[in-house]
Formats: structure tokens, sequence, C-alpha cells
């Protein structure tokens, strides 16, 4: 149980999927202009990632890891090198799931995240998480944790970068930082702040 | 003499190369492939193993999808597109597997990841889709160097302040060490990573805006 807490803390804060290992840049910067657009795209990405880590944790244990074949008589068989390719057809299907249910019942969220919904299929967190999964040898359960917690991580990063940007947009930034510059460092010093929670051990 | 260059500017490879390199920059222009841009310049080894893998994956897969503009329905692009990336990335991954293991080893995941870099996906839809074989495979091969440029770039600096070093090799005189001088333990943690692209970017911005 404490191993488990310890993971979600760790997911986080510290290894905080945005701000220490980069993931899920591209829509983070595009998105990041608008609060309630970052919050929407926050939720739908935690919603994703909940879901396909632990999917793609299944898959990858009883079809695609060195000797999972042996339920059903192949115990020598080794498709690990397939998991790229079966783990972002799951995140495409997964994602398209996600984008029918919220043109369901939410046309304004649907219209505000237009076309990121879809991105969230390339959206390197999502298959991040998953190859961190196979790469750190979770079991189920840390998995579980370690995807909720990489996509709130992942939600905290970019509500807080939307209400930086509504203040950065009141500041004399110098002109040639204006944009790209300006958000790279800003985001820089934010990892910053979120490294500061390492150390604590539960 | 300048008719020749005159030439050599006006065609269409040159264009396409000029822009994928210089005016559009899928990293410093189009905020394109970050993703995978900070987590492998640690040091400058891995950015340009990182830089040639990429430059692989967009080239061919720009020929391949090019080649089958025409046959690919429109409703599924999408999902050919990635199957025809995630296949090079796999044959990438392997290689660097059984060539290079432990550079391997320490790019980690993000060789994986390379399926999700918006630039190779960006290059994939906009250009390949519409263009000749020919032209999209420049056009990937330039926009692979354009991104490996601003990733060596950005290594360079990390590796030099981070750990004192080039390529591995040790750079900076112990005489340095001795008088008190330090390397910057900043520089090979995350926000390292932020600071430097955001001056790069900076440094790019006033020298192309002069």
């Amino acid at each position: 149980m404490e191993n488990l807490v310890s993971i979600f803390v760790n997911s986080v804060f510290v290894g905080n999927i945005l701000l220490a290992y980069f993931l899920g840049m591209c829509s983070f910067l595009a998105v990041s202009k608008n609060l309630k657009t970052s919050l929407g795209l926050g939720i739908a990405v935690v919603f994703v990632l909940t879901i396909t880590t632990p999917v793609n944790w299944l898959i990858y244990r009883y079809l695609l890891a060195p000797g999972a074949l042996a339920w059903i008589g192949l115990p020598d068989v080794d498709l690990s090198f397939l998991k790229l390719i079966l783990f972002i057809a799951v995140i495409a299907g997964i994602v398209q799931m996600v984008e029918m249910v919220i043109d369901r019942y939410s046309q304004a969220l649907y219209n505000a995240l237009g076309v990121f919904l879809p991105l969230i299929t390339v959206n390197c967190a999502v298959l991040g998480a998953s190859l961190f999964m196979v790469e750190r040898q979770y079991t189920f359960a840390e998995t579980v944790v370690y995807g909720a917690g990489s996509g709130i991580g992942w939600m905290l990063a970019i509500v807080s970068m939307a209400t930086i940007k509504m203040k950065l947009r009141y500041a004399d930034v110098p002109e040639g930082l204006q944009g790209f510059g300006i958000n790279m460092i800003t985001t820089g010093l934010m990892a910053m702040a979120f490294m500061l929670f390492s150390g604590i051990t539960l | 003499m300048s008719t020749a260059v005159m030439k050599i500017t006006r065609t269409e490879t040159y264009r396409t190369v000029a822009d994928a390199l210089w005016q559009n920059n899928p990293i410093s222009k189009q905020v394109l492939g970050i993703c995978s841009a900070l987590a492998v310049t640690v040091q400058m080894n891995t950015a340009i193993v990182m830089a040639l893998a990429l430059t692989f994956v967009v080239a061919f897969s720009n020929l391949i999808i090019s080649l089958m503009r025409n046959v690919i329905p429109r409703n599924i692009r999408i999902i050919v597109e990635v199957a025809v990336i995630a296949t090079l990335v796999i044959i990438a991954d392997e290689v660097l597997k059984a060539f290079l293991y432990n550079i391997s080893k320490q790019l980690s995941v993000f060789v994986g990841l390379i399926i999700t870099n918006c630039i190779v996906m960006g290059r994939a839809e906009t250009c390949a889709m519409s263009n000749p074989p020919y032209l999209a495979f420049v056009d990937g091969l330039a926009n692979g160097i354009g991104y490996g440029s601003v990733l060596v770039g950005v290594s360079f600096f990390r590796e030099l302040l981070g750990s004192g070093k080039l390529l591995g090799f040790q750079v900076v005189p112990q005489a340095f060490y001795d008088m008190g001088y330090m390397n910057m333990g900043l520089m090979l943690l995350a926000p390292g990573a932020f600071i430097v692209i955001g001056l790069f970017v900076w440094l790019e911005h006033a020298l192309l805006n002069r």
C-alpha cells in the first residue's frame, strides 16, 4: 500500500510525466492558452491514461512479454517487439471512444477541444506511460496507480501553465523571447518547483 | 556563377530543404516534436543517435506514404500513417538494440516515442499526402536534419556546462576545476533543458529578424 502511495506521489510531482520526462509537450504548449480548455483536455488525458495504461499492461502481460503465450502452449514466443504498434492501436481505439462519449454528452467541451482530442492519440504522454510501465516492470495495481497519477500530474502542469500564461499577458517580455521562448523558460521554472518534492519518501 | 546559384535556389528541392532547416524549422518555428527533443539532450551521443533515428523514420515514412498516397482511402489515412510510422520505428529500435546497445538503453522509451512525435505525423499529413515521392523524401530528410540541428545544439550546451564533456570526452581542463570552476548540475536536470531551449529559440529569433 505504501508502495502504491509513493508511486502515485512520485508520478504526480517528482517524476511528473511532463516536467521531468518532457512527454506531451505539443498539446501542452498549444492548448494552455485558455484555462477552461486546458482543464477539459487535462481531464480527457487523465481519463485516457487511466484506462489505456492498465489495458496495455494486460495486453503486454498476456500476449507480448517473453513467455507470455505460455497459456496457449507457446512458452518460447517473444512478441515484445510488437508492443509499440499494439499499444498505439489500443490508444487510438480508446481515444476514439472517448471522443464519441464527449461528443454525445458535452457538445461545448467537444467544440472547445476541437482537433486536440484526436491528437491525444499522438500525445506522447499516453504512449510514454505505457512504455515506462513496461520498462519499470510494474505490477497491475502499480500500473493503475501510475497511469492515473501521470494523468493527474499532466493535468496539474497544464492547468498551472494556463494560469501563468494569463498573468504573462501583462508582462513585458523581450521581443525575441515572446511566445515559444518564454513558454519554455516558464516551464523550466515550473519544473524546478516540482522537483522540490524529490526526497519525500512515504 | 551567380546564375548557377540562382538556378539552385529556385529549384523546388532547395526551397523544401531551406524551408525545413531554417524558415520553418520543426522545433523552433512550428513547435513540433519537442516531446522527445528535450529528454535525450543530456549528452551529445544520445542526441545525435536520436536525430539519426528520427531522420530515418521521417524520411522513409514520407517516401512510403507518398508512394501510397493515391490508394489510401481518405477516412482511414491516419491509421495507415501510424502503421507505417510504427513499423519504421520498430525497425529503428531493433537496429539500435542490436548495434548500439548502450545508447539504446540510455534512450530508453524515447525511440519508441518517435511514433507519437508530431513532426513525423505532421509531415505525413501535410507533405507526403500531396507531393510526389522524391519531394516528400527530401522534405522528410530536411525536417529530420532541422530537428537534429536543434537537438545537437541544445545537447552541446547541456553536456558542456553540465558535465564539462563533449561526446563523452572531458573538454574542461582539470586546472579550471582546481581554480574553483564547477559543473552546473542544473543543466543535467529537466529544468535545464527547458531553459536552454528557450534561450536557444531567443537567439535564433534574434538572428533571423535582424
